[in-house]
């Protein structure tokens, strides 16, 4: 059984975000493997495991100047990366980068794909639909746990108050939620194994893809700051932290007063 | 240029349909426009009394789907009917199916999404809101092109607020069948709950790391019982598994807008904000003067929720 996992590299979300003048967000810093991503690698390795053939590779689509977060997700386990990088993609939105990875995946023809339910950066969390629609793929969503029986793939669906188990047919497109396994340590010698596992940079031109159909259908109209709320009254507990906040409820109205 | 002709995907719930599909079908009507609300599910007829009280004049009902994903077979429909007509946008609430719904429509009409839509402006052209960077700024976006553009919507972005006792119209439409294989619902799992739910409770009492231990959490619980309010919780616990994640507050979990708001050791990541800030009052307990939460708390206690919570437990229980 053959997956793929669709990673993305992105700035640090830890780090200040900004976005640049074309009201882009900034991406001109260190690049790093989106932490969200980590959980589908590992989903996808332990799959490919529990199967004893078949094997895990990566496809992503953002700037390949510096691919150390790639390497990252290789040194887990993946044996090789196919990343689409061309100036002409700067900007795409969801459904563009669907199209791209579409493209890109078609030529490997795995049995799964595996995504997050949404990415750290622009989270938008549509993606992974769109691709598996483009494929003409069933999609199982906020996965948050995944088993294959034979040709078909079972998850647990996360609902609002609890889960669905899910089933279809492979191949699908299957998106996981975050924490719901302990992605791997890269071993020494896993990191040693990624710097000489492929990874292959394409261009739009490499995937035959049509240009015009890649353009984005949106427009940011200004970027404006949100008003903020300021901070109220602030105890440092001397003992009295607990009394003062049931004052402040009594005033608030939540709790009836001086019912003791 | 106003907004006339607005779509809304109406998600069942029980018998009627889900909050945020209410919250999306009173902003519709409020910005003017006709309003067709699109629905499937067993109950046809409280559907529609529930879609026309809040505004919509029309209902689309596909009928009982039975236990097939929703996602591929509403979106495909939807593609159908919308090669015939052409609202300006569909606003599709950001569940877990309406997402299906929205990225399947997408790629099917080759129409772009905007989504986690916060506000909507009807100026020149329909015009969406994102907050960024956990709220700090607003994101204005529209269509580049005439639509329909889809527009995913977060919930508790506008208010629900029933306006007539009208029933829509209702029209049946057959499912148009997806091409896609289907992904089918085996078993559903609804995890047990007493008080009320954690979206539409008026107190949330939520902890975080802080709380040290799972086993802490129980003081979450039993404050939440005496305020008559829901537990809640940050990402960092559930990913922990101290909770299941139908507590979880924020960006990747629910959005809570209640009367009172109790951060009990969490530290206020911007994630976790976005899902709280619209909260009318916010009480914070958390070691660290410096903690964010604190920024957009009304009440703040810097101590100890091992020593400020039990002694609150305490004297709301002598007053109970
Ligand atoms: C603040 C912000 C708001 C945005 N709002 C919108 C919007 O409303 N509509 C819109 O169309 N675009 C929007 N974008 C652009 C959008 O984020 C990009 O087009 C992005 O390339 C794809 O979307 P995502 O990361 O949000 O995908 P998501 O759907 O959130 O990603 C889910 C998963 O898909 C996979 N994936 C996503 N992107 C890639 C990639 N480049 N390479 C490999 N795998 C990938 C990963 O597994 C990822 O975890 C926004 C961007 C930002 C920064
Ligand atoms: C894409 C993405 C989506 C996310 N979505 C969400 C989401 O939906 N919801 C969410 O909550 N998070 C979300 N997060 C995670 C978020 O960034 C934070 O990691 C998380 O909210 C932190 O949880 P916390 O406040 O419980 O833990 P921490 O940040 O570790 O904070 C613990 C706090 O407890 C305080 N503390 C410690 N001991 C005590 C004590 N004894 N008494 C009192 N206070 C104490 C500390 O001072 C600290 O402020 C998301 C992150 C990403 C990248």
């Amino acid at each position: 059984m053959n997956v793929v996992v669709c990673v993305k590299q992105i700035p640090d979300p830890a780090a200040p975000q900004s976005l640049d003048s074309e009201h882009r967000l900034d991406r001109s810093g260190k690049l790093i493997l989106d932490e969200a991503d980590t959980y589908g690698v590992e989903v996808a390795l332990q799959l490919v495991e529990a199967r004893g053939e078949g094997e895990v590779s990566l496809v992503s689509m953002g700037d390949a100047t510096d691919v150390t977060g790639i390497r990252s997700a290789l040194a887990m386990g993946a044996l090789r990366a196919t990343v689409v990088s061309d100036p002409l993609l700067r900007g795409a939105d969801a459904l563009t980068t669907a199209k791209v990875l579409a493209a890109a995946i078609s030529r490997e023809m795995p049995d799964l794909i595996l995504c997050a339910t949404e990415s750290s950066d622009g989270y938008t969390g549509t993606l992974p639909v769109q691709l598996a629609q483009l494929l003409d793929w069933p999609a199982l969503t906020f996965a948050t746990s995944v088993v294959v029986e034979g040709d078909t793939v079972v998850v647990h669906r996360q609902t609002e108050d609890g889960f669905d188990e899910v089933g279809a047919q492979l191949p699908v497109v299957v998106t996981v939620t975050a924490g719901v396994v302990e992605p791997r340590y890269a071993t020494f010698k896993g990191i040693m194994a990624a710097k000489s596992r492929p990874v292959n940079v394409v261009g739009i031109a490499d995937l035959a893809l049509d240009i015009a159909a890649l353009d984005p259908r949106q427009d940011i109209v200004a970027v404006e700051t949100a008003a903020t709320k300021s901070a109220g009254e602030k105890y440092v507990d001397d003992g009295e932290g607990a009394a003062r906040i049931v004052a402040f409820l009594e005033q608030i109205k939540i709790v009836s007063g001086g019912a003791s | 240029m106003s907004v006339s002709n607005l779509w809304v995907i109406a998600e069942p719930s029980g018998t009627g349909i889900t909050s945020t599909s209410k919250e999306l079908i009173s902003e519709a009507r409020r910005l003017g426009a006709s309003v067709t609300a699109v629905s499937w599910g067993p109950h046809a007829a409280s559907v529609a009394a529930d879609v026309g009280a809040y505004g919509a004049q029309r209902l689309l009902h596909l009928g009982d789907l039975g236990a097939v994903l929703p996602g591929s077979v509403v979106a495909a429909t939807l593609a159908t009917l919308l090669n015939n007509e052409s609202p300006e946008a569909v606003l599709i609430p950001a569940s877990n199916d309406g997402r299906d719904i929205a990225g399947r429509l997408s790629a099917m009409l080759d129409a772009p999404v905007l989504t986690n839509v916060t506000g909507l402006r009807a100026g020149a052209s329909l015009e969406t809101e994102h907050p960024i960077f956990g709220g700090r700024q607003t994101v204005v976006a529209r269509f580049r092109a005439n639509g329909p553009g889809l527009i995913v919507v977060r919930a508790k972005s506008f208010v629900a607020e029933a306006s007539s006792d009208g029933v829509a119209h209702i029209e049946d439409v057959s499912p148009t069948p997806s091409s896609t294989r289907a992904a089918m619902i085996r078993a559903t799992h609804v995890e047990e709950h007493s008080g009320p739910a954690l979206e539409d409770a008026s107190v949330v009492v939520s902890g975080g790391r802080g709380l040290g231990d799972a086993a802490s959490y129980e003081m979450v619980q039993e404050l939440a019982r005496l305020l008559h309010g829901a537990p809640g919780a940050s990402r960092a616990i559930v990913d922990a598994g101290w909770v299941p994640y139908s507590h979880q507050v924020g960006q990747t979990g629910k959005t809570v807008k209640p009367d009172l708001y109790i951060a009990c050791g969490i530290s206020g990541a911007t994630q976790h904000m976005v899902g709280m800030k619209g909260s009318s009052v916010i009480v914070a307990i958390n070691k660290d003067p410096d903690a964010p939460i604190f920024s957009i708390s009304d009440f703040g206690v810097v101590g100890d929720v091992h020593t400020v919570l039990p002694a609150l437990i305490a004297a709301l229980k002598l007053r109970s």
